[in-house]
């Protein structure tokens, strides 16, 4: 066993790593980037040695840094986490040249699993099910319609050099191939001029389900599945194990091949084989095809280790080690139900944008496994994954478990970044997720309704009052008055109340022509005679109650008085953190409404940001590569004539 | 020492006791309330219809939120001046801003445009002394057309009329005691001066104004044609004569730079005396209504009362079995170490001494002495004259008139005669004075008073050889007692500032911890007492 490991991750990742080494003894050591001084895997650490600067490439990027950390602090091996170096063979090969033990897969299972038509190659040849396609040269119509028979239909025709859902069409019916193949190819060549085109199967209802293996370099098991379909734009939101409405049948099919696959490549170390499974017609042993395998720790690992029991980083850490697996296949049962929800700092009815913020409160209810890498004070920033944490429950049955995720999630209390919690409690309460109806397009159907604002219960809003009154802290509940309560008005940046304290611990608040009797009884609020379950959070950012979804206000300076001079100021700000990839236009410019001024990468997209009205640009105030916050002016425009 | 009790609350005369009481109380809020609404419907409309906060809502955002508001003179001017001045015109009380108490003298102008009358000036004196002797920063929101003028034989050329009020500030700020002013309105002729007096002044843009005589005035005497916010605007004062400080946008604005000017004072609270954590009463204050009997005459043990007001019902009671009809002893009150001085009969020569033993004590250890007063007076008779009542009565009245810790008075019951004085009546200057609903104030009871003038008459009439009928007799007392009978009601008295408020008595904890928590703002001085008679 170690004595002394490094971690070249951060954030949750890091901390998980590290609590578990902890309790097995193993020493631990910590990186950072200039962000990161402060934060908490650093805080965790034993030690904990500087990077370099915060952009990931200057940081947690760089190997040759992590590999002399590692032999400056003496670790004896390397934990990858997920991301970053962790599916790198190049970091694989470089860790072992320095005379180092890399704990994941060998450079040469990674480099396997890393080209996706390789892998799939290599997996059909161990015999697991890959998606049926025809991928060949010869594209005869006739051919190709019995290519699409032999698939079985329904199938997609697909332009080789497509994109964007061009030359692309789905075809349910044989009789209608000749005529979808002969609209798609003369899209695909005036859009591409390439009339060639793939065929594959069409899945009608998808669910992404996939399966927890370990090897050890011989021998492999797996730690059965998780069902990760909650997904938007691929990225997983809720996962959970085992998957809704498999069958024993099914998962033995599933473990067998993700086995199959793991040994066929000498897997050692946790990995995970993704399967798209088609859920139309219930899940059927016949209808998984493998996707891709993922050659590392997966985010959502806490649901296998809910319903196993096993610690997957000390499996990892004894494996690395040199230790044979740890259990056998038939050592290995499943107990319950699990789910973990992913929380993070976006602004989701934005469009899921990603955030940053200074999380002026965060507290996370007892009850749930919690794993994150902030604490309260912490700093979002925009240079990584804005992740706040993950909060897995764990239930006898997938009703239990999900009503514990629920509530756990309600009980989380988070202020100072926009988050996608509200969204996710939304979640919990969607019929078909509840039901176990599953698939991965489910949120995008559904968004609307998960996303549709609620009106804040009058309640909680007088409570935000309260709070923001500053009657929230027990010393400060309010004193008598001789006769009549006196009445005063709360305001914050978006409405104000009257407030009458009544006396102590108990006030009327008018909303909106609404009175609301507030009382302090028994260490607990009531609303109108009835108790209440939500709490009130004060903190630097103002007030936040917590309990039926989050309100928060902030109060106003009664001493900021606008000037009468505000107004259309002309600037164009950026929508998101992120990175300012191009400036398109130069002071002085004439520009015209919805011209295009600059570029900006946030979360691996691009967005444009247009000018607003027609004007002359005045003064470009970033430029590319600049890392800017949200809200940041880049662009002004000349002031309009009056 | 933990005080007993001996409520039976499902006593019919429990029950009878609290109906009655309850009446009591009905009558005073309802004064209470037609005093709060100031001038009425139509006055406020007019007042909030130019961008104006109510009088009482200014207060309210002066104040921290959930501030007490301990109000001095709730129903001042009660039934005086025909009614045209509720609350006398004014709102005055001590509250908190930015935790730390303060004295708020709030202009009402939609009463009389906030012109003084007589009770409004002796209001706004009687806020200002309090201010000062318990050394509570001043906030006066003005919006006041000056002395009422009708009224101005009353109001201007005595040593307590108007001026009063600028000398009052020139000496306060003299003593260090912060004055601030903030002009939301009017600030006519000699009103002008509050603000020119104070420390710091606010002024609301294009709604404060302040100058020593306005434009019809100014017209009349110089022929000078000129807007009121020309000649004394908030503009003009902040920007050109100085008389301002800071120029506020609007109310909320001006009130919060008001705020601000308070957490800029830099004042040291001053420790007096060891606070211990407050812990609620043993028995429930809600039955102070049924342990007190409604009629007066009713004796009853004051311990009940004491039981419900101080802190666990604990009470270290001195001297228990000498001059058992005053009852004294230590206690706390909100974690604020008391004694108390309560009767619980006719003061006899030994009460008295007992009383001015335990003033002593008091004042030795700097500890507040709060009177609660249910007192017909002083036994009267020969033994009694003949064994020195009025010298050991005299112990008494010296130790309560020298002493210098702070004094409370709570009027719980009857206050006649001497028995007023003894026990720290508005003679004495207690800090504060405070009555309950069912209390009566008079030099003695209406029936008493009627009966020293029938026997002056009768002997009269004797003398002359007549003879008088007790139906006569009686004819002739009921004036009297009907006078007696008015004048002696806590509304009445309250409407002369003869205390600082009526209360709820279920309230009497809250407001006498308050009244001492700003009493002891003040430093304690020694006590230097004036001559016993032994």
């Amino acid at each position: 066993m170690f004595d002394k490991i490094l971690i070249a991750n951060r954030g949750e990742i890091a901390c998980r790593v590290i609590d578990t080494c902890r309790r097995m003894g193993v020493a631990t050591v910590a990186v950072f980037s200039d962000a990161d001084r402060g934060a908490r895997h650093v805080a965790m650490a034993d030690e904990a040695v500087h990077l370099g600067g915060p952009a990931p490439a200057d940081s947690y990027l760089r190997g040759d840094l992590v590999i002399a950390a590692a032999k400056a602090t003496g670790a004896q091996g390397i934990h990858p986490g997920y991301g970053f170096l962790s599916e790198n063979p190049d970091f694989v090969d470089a860790v072992e040249a320095a005379g180092l033990r890399f704990i994941g897969p060998s450079a040469r299972a990674i480099r396997a699993m890393g080209l996706k038509d390789a892998a799939k190659a290599l997996m059909e040849e161990a015999g697991v099910p890959v998606v049926p396609g025809y991928h060949g040269a010869d594209q005869d119509p006739a051919h190709l319609e019995a290519e699409a028979a032999r698939i079985g239909y329904p199938v997609l025709i697909k332009a080789v050099a497509g994109g964007g859902g061009k030359g692309m069409r789905r075809v349910d019916d044989p009789a209608r191939f000749a005529e979808a193949l002969e609209s798609a190819r003369s899209e695909a060549t005036t859009a591409f001029g390439n009339p060639a085109v793939l065929i594959e199967k069409y899945v009608l209802q998808p669910r992404h389900i996939e399966v927890q293996v370990f090897g050890d370099g011989s021998r492999a098991v797996h730690l059965f599945e998780r069902d990760c379909s909650l997904q938007r734009r691929h990225q997983k939101v809720i996962e959970e194990a085992p998957a809704p409405g498999i069958t024993a049948e099914m998962r033995a099919a599933m473990g067998n091949a993700a086995v199959r696959a793991a040994e066929a490549i000498g897997y050692s170390g946790a990995g995970t084989i993704e399967f798209i499974v088609d859920g139309a017609q219930g899940l059927r042993p016949d209808g998984f095809w493998f996707m891709e395998m993922n050659t590392r720790l997966q985010v959502e690992h806490p649901v296998t280790e809910a319903i196993t029991g096993i610690d997957l980083v000390e499996w990892q850490l004894r494996v690395a080690s040199g230790e044979p697996l740890p259990a056998r296949q038939e050592d290995l049962a499943i107990r319950g139900h699990a789910f973990e929800a992913r929380l993070y700092a976006e602004d989701v009815p934005a469009g899921f944008l990603p955030a940053t913020g200074t999380l002026a409160h965060l507290r996370f209810p007892e009850g749930a496994r919690i794993e994150t890498g902030v604490r309260p004070g912490d700093r979002i920033s925009p240079w990584y994954d804005p992740m706040i944490a993950k909060v897995i429950t764990h239930g006898a049955t997938r009703a239990v478990a999900l009503r514990a995720l629920e509530r756990s999630l309600v009980d989380t209390e988070i202020a100072g970044s926009v988050t996608n919690l509200d969204f996710l409690i939304a979640l919990t309460r969607h019929d078909g997720f509840r039901n176990g109806e599953v698939d991965t397009g489910l949120i995008e159907r559904d968004l609307a309704a998960l996303i549709a604002e609620r009106a804040a219960d009058p309640g909680a809003r007088a409570l935000a009052v309260i709070g923001l009154a500053g009657l929230a802290a027990p010393e400060t509940r309010g004193g008598v008055t001789l006769w009549q309560p006196l009445r005063r008005t709360v305001a914050w940046d978006g409405g104000e109340a009257v407030l009458e304290v009544l006396g102590p611990g108990a006030a009327r608040v008018t909303l909106e022509g609404a009175a609301h009797e507030v009382r302090w009884r028994g260490d607990r609020w009531w609303v109108d005679g009835n108790l209440r379950r939500e709490r009130i959070a004060l903190h630097p950012g103002g007030v936040s109650v917590f309990g039926s979804g989050s309100l928060h206000l902030s109060p106003l300076d009664p001493l900021a008085r606008a000037g009468a001079d505000a107004g259309g100021d002309g600037l164009t700000r950026s929508p998101m953190p992120g990175l300012v990839r191009a400036v398109h236009v130069t002071a002085g410019q004439a520009v015209k409404a919805g011209d295009r001024l600059a570029v900006l990468e946030a979360m691996k997209m691009e967005h444009s940001l247009t000018a607003s009205r027609d004007g002359t640009v005045a003064e470009v105030l970033a430029a590319a590569g600049d890392q800017v916050e949200a809200g940041a002016p880049l662009i002004r425009l000349e002031e309009e004539p009056a | 020492m933990k005080l007993t009790s001996s409520a039976l609350p499902s006593s019919e005369q429990f029950r009878a006791n609290r109906e009655a009481h309850l009446a009591l109380l009905q009558t005073v809020r309802e004064a209470a309330e037609a005093a709060a609404a100031g001038g009425g419907a139509k006055a406020m409309e007019r007042h909030t219809s130019r961008g104006k906060m109510p009088p009482r809502e200014r207060v309210a955002n002066l104040l921290d939120p959930g501030s007490p508001f301990l109000e001095i003179g709730a129903t001042a001017a009660h039934g005086m001046y025909d009614g045209a001045a509720p609350a006398a015109g004014v709102i005055a009380g001590v509250g908190l801003v930015h935790g730390q108490q303060v004295m708020v003298v709030a202009n009402d102008a939609t009463v009389k445009g906030g012109t003084y009358y007589p009770m409004t000036v002796k209001k706004h004196l009687r806020a200002q002394e309090i201010a000062e002797e318990c050394h509570l920063p001043c906030l006066y929101l003005v919006d006041s057309g000056g002395a009422n003028l009708p009224n101005q034989d009353e109001v201007f050329p005595d040593r307590d009329h108007f001026g009063r009020i600028f000398f009052n500030q020139a000496r306060m700020s003299a003593k260090g005691i912060p004055q601030i002013a903030v002009v939301m309105g009017s600030c006519t002729a000699g009103g002008a001066y509050v603000p020119a007096m104070s420390d710091v002044t606010i002024i609301v843009r294009d709604q404060g104004t302040i100058f020593l005589a306005g434009p019809p005035l100014v017209k009349a005497a110089t022929g000078e044609v000129v807007t009121a916010e020309d000649l004394g605007g908030g503009d003009v004062h902040t920007r050109l004569s100085g008389v301002a400080d800071y120029l506020a946008e609007d109310d909320a604005h001006a009130l919060a730079m008001a705020r601000r000017a308070v957490s800029h004072l830099n004042r040291v609270p001053v420790q007096n005396v060891l606070w211990q954590s407050p812990e609620p009463p043993a028995f429930d204050p809600d039955e102070l209504f049924g342990v007190v009997p409604a009629d007066l005459r009713t004796p009853y043990d004051i311990r009940e009362v004491i039981a419900r007001i101080v802190d666990g019902s604990r009470f270290d009671e001195f001297k228990a079995r000498f001059g058992e009809t005053l009852v004294t002893g230590f206690a706390h009150v909100e974690g604020c170490p008391v004694g108390i001085v309560a009767n619980n009969g006719v003061l006899f020569s030994e009460a008295a001494q007992k009383g001015a033993h335990f003033i002593e004590l008091c004042s030795q250890r700097g500890i507040p002495v709060v009177f609660l007063q249910n007192i017909t007076g002083f036994m009267v008779g020969r033994k009694y004259e003949n064994e020195g009542i009025a010298r050991h009565g005299a112990k008494m009245v010296t130790a309560v008139a020298t002493t210098a810790v702070p004094k409370i008075t709570m009027l719980v019951g009857g206050s006649f005669g001497a028995g007023n004085y003894g026990m720290a009546g508005r003679a004495y200057s207690p800090r504060f004075l405070w009555t309950w609903p069912n209390s009566r104030i008079s030099v003695m009871g209406g029936e008493q008073a009627a009966g020293v003038l029938a026997t002056v008459r009768r002997d009269g009439i004797e003398r002359a050889g007549g003879s008088w009928l007790p139906e006569e007799e009686a004819e002739f007392k009921r004036p009297t007692i009907e006078m007696f009978e008015r004048q002696s009601h806590p509304l009445y008295a309250s409407a002369r500032l003869w205390d600082d408020g009526i209360i709820d008595p279920r309230k009497s904890r809250e407001v006498l911890a308050l009244s001492l928590r700003a009493s002891l703002n003040a430093p304690v001085e020694p006590t230097r007492f004036g001559l016993f008679r032994m």
